[in-house]
């Protein structure tokens, strides 16, 4: 619902954030990233470039991860945002995180939740069989062809998250567990339906 | 960013009411798909709108089969699902590729295919708001034409702009037979690719063709002939995420030793996708050889002016190309 207040436009927009309902009144100019950390009081969201270029404030748009500061609120009504609070707590890390700290995939921790939500997403990506740009041309051209998150893999579509210390080999590492660790958990629980 | 107001537009008659009205109006309207170029834009100030319209809600992400084995694609489509999706893959592979090439994981989750053919054409200048640029500000001035022009363009600038476009996906759509679906003011118009974009002569601030109520709503992909045997290469300054210092898409039918057809699209060297047809003729019914590969390449680039800045530019064309042909 639009108001118009003197020149400057606001906006009820209703999202549900890490499972909590919230409606806010915002500026229609407010992007996600903004009405995260400003109206919601979320800063695991991470302002770095805010022109789309550095993935520190990625996170999850109904289980697609999107960088928010140039997704516009207005535009996600009744869309469910999830941060990298909303992955775990620090009494009860996800197995992604808990990797990244395992595998030390940091070090100032800045690009991390940033991290952390692309890799969430980017792991379900894979296992639905979405290609890459490193997927072999023969295996891109056949949708039923195996893919293997090989460490190629994981780089080049973890390439949209910067990392200014440099921790990408552990990041890689903690990425590279969590897919083995969550394929042996899959193929045990196949196991025991069999 | 400049005060607007939001609209949600219902359907694409709703959104071009939404749009001439504001137009008869005297104020200008803008329309918002994925955003992560209109976003930025109006954030920098290179674009202004007092009325913003939604339409990335509208009912337009199938990809139906044609006919003749082409694909319709909705123009609001995102990126990544079009380039997963199961036909492109095996009948266009060409298009997924080049998708998966351009930006990053986040962008095409966010991207549409109408957005991709619309972003716009670019320079660093024309990102920087401080300095002169015809493309920002008409009669302004280009300072890249002298500046730093690693990306200038090789083919068709004018003394005006030097900006090259910035698509991974156009260039594979300038290698395929693929009709620009809009719907204006005056009912639904089909545009032939090769038609959309534009040279910048002088009138750079002008990327395309379309009236400023336009509205693509599909991207037709003809019946795919030979395409499936096709590739996309890129060179960049890096491994990944980065615009192509030049991109080459191509499709090729070799009978008997011989190229019984060929298409071949070019990025990163004109101000539009650039649909290579010297190539394409020079090697069409000759031998399918290394040497005759280089030849044609070479034939294309005749027409290149590379300046002071682009010393290296025409010669990056080869290797792309050349690994298109062999893998």
């Amino acid at each position: 619902m639009e108001h118009d207040t003197g020149g400057v436009s606001t906006l009820s927009t209703k999202i549900v954030v890490n499972g909590t309902p919230q409606e806010l009144t915002h500026d229609v100019r407010t992007t996600l990233l903004d009405a995260l950390r400003d109206h919601l009081g979320v800063t695991s969201a991470k302002k770095g470039c805010d022109h789309g270029q550095c993935g520190a404030c990625t996170v999850l748009v109904d289980g697609r991860r999107v960088v928010s500061c140039l997704s516009l609120t207005a535009s996600l009504d009744g869309t469910e945002v999830v941060t990298a609070e909303g992955l775990g707590s620090p009494e009860d890390l996800s197995d992604l995180q808990q990797a990244f700290v395992d595998r030390d995939g940091l070090q100032c921790g800045y690009c991390t939740p940033g991290q952390v939500c692309s890799a969430q997403a980017m792991l379900a990506e894979a296992a639905a069989g979405m290609p890459s740009h490193v997927t072999d041309p023969s295996a891109l051209a056949d949708p039923d062809a195996a893919l293997e998150l090989s460490d190629a893999e994981i780089r080049e579509r973890m390439s949209g998250n910067l990392c200014r210390c440099g921790a990408y080999v552990n990041i890689v590492a903690a990425i590279r567990d969590t897919a083995a660790q969550r394929a042996a958990a899959t193929g045990a629980s196949e196991e025991e339906t069999s | 960013m400049r005060p607007f107001t939001y609209e949600r537009a219902r359907s694409v008659a709703d959104a071009l009411r939404r749009t001439v009205g504001a137009t008869d109006d005297g104020a200008s309207a803008a329309y918002l798909a994925g955003g992560t170029n209109l976003i930025d834009h109006l954030r920098l100030g290179i674009r202004e709108t007092d009325r913003l319209i939604d339409v990335s809600h509208l009912d337009l992400t199938e990809v139906t089969e044609l006919e003749d084995g082409g694909l319709r694609v909705g123009a609001l489509a995102r990126n990544a699902d079009v380039a997963a999706h199961p036909l492109v893959r095996r009948r266009f592979p060409v298009v997924s590729a080049a998708m998966l090439a351009g930006a990053s994981g986040q962008l095409r989750n966010m991207a549409t295919m109408g957005g991709n053919l619309l972003q716009r054409t670019r320079c660093v200048y024309f990102q920087d708001p401080s300095t002169p640029c015809n493309k920002r500000e008409p009669g302004s001035g280009c300072s890249a034409i002298e500046g730093l022009g690693t990306y200038n363009a090789l083919i068709g600038a004018s003394d005006a702009c030097v900006a090259v476009h910035p698509s991974d996906l156009c260039v594979a759509l300038a290698a395929l037979d693929v009709t620009v679906v809009v719907e204006g003011p005056l009912g639904e118009r089909r545009i032939d690719f090769a038609d959309l974009h534009r040279l910048p002569g002088d009138h750079p601030e002008q990327d395309t063709t379309l009236d400023r109520s336009e509205l693509i709503t599909t991207i037709e992909i003809a019946g795919p002939g030979f395409a499936g045997h096709s590739r996309y290469r890129k060179l960049r300054e890096r491994a990944s995420y980065a615009f192509a210092t030049v991109s080459v898409a191509a499709a090729l039918d070799v009978q008997d030793g011989r190229v019984a057809d060929v298409r071949l699209g070019l990025g990163g060297v004109a101000h539009r996708p650039h649909r290579a047809r010297r190539a394409e003729d020079a090697l069409r019914g000759g031998p399918a050889t290394h040497e005759a590969y280089a030849a044609a390449i070479a034939a294309e680039l005749e027409q290149a002016r590379p300046v002071p800045t682009t010393p290296t530019r025409c010669s990056s064309c080869s290797a792309p190309s050349r690994r298109c042909w062999t893998r």
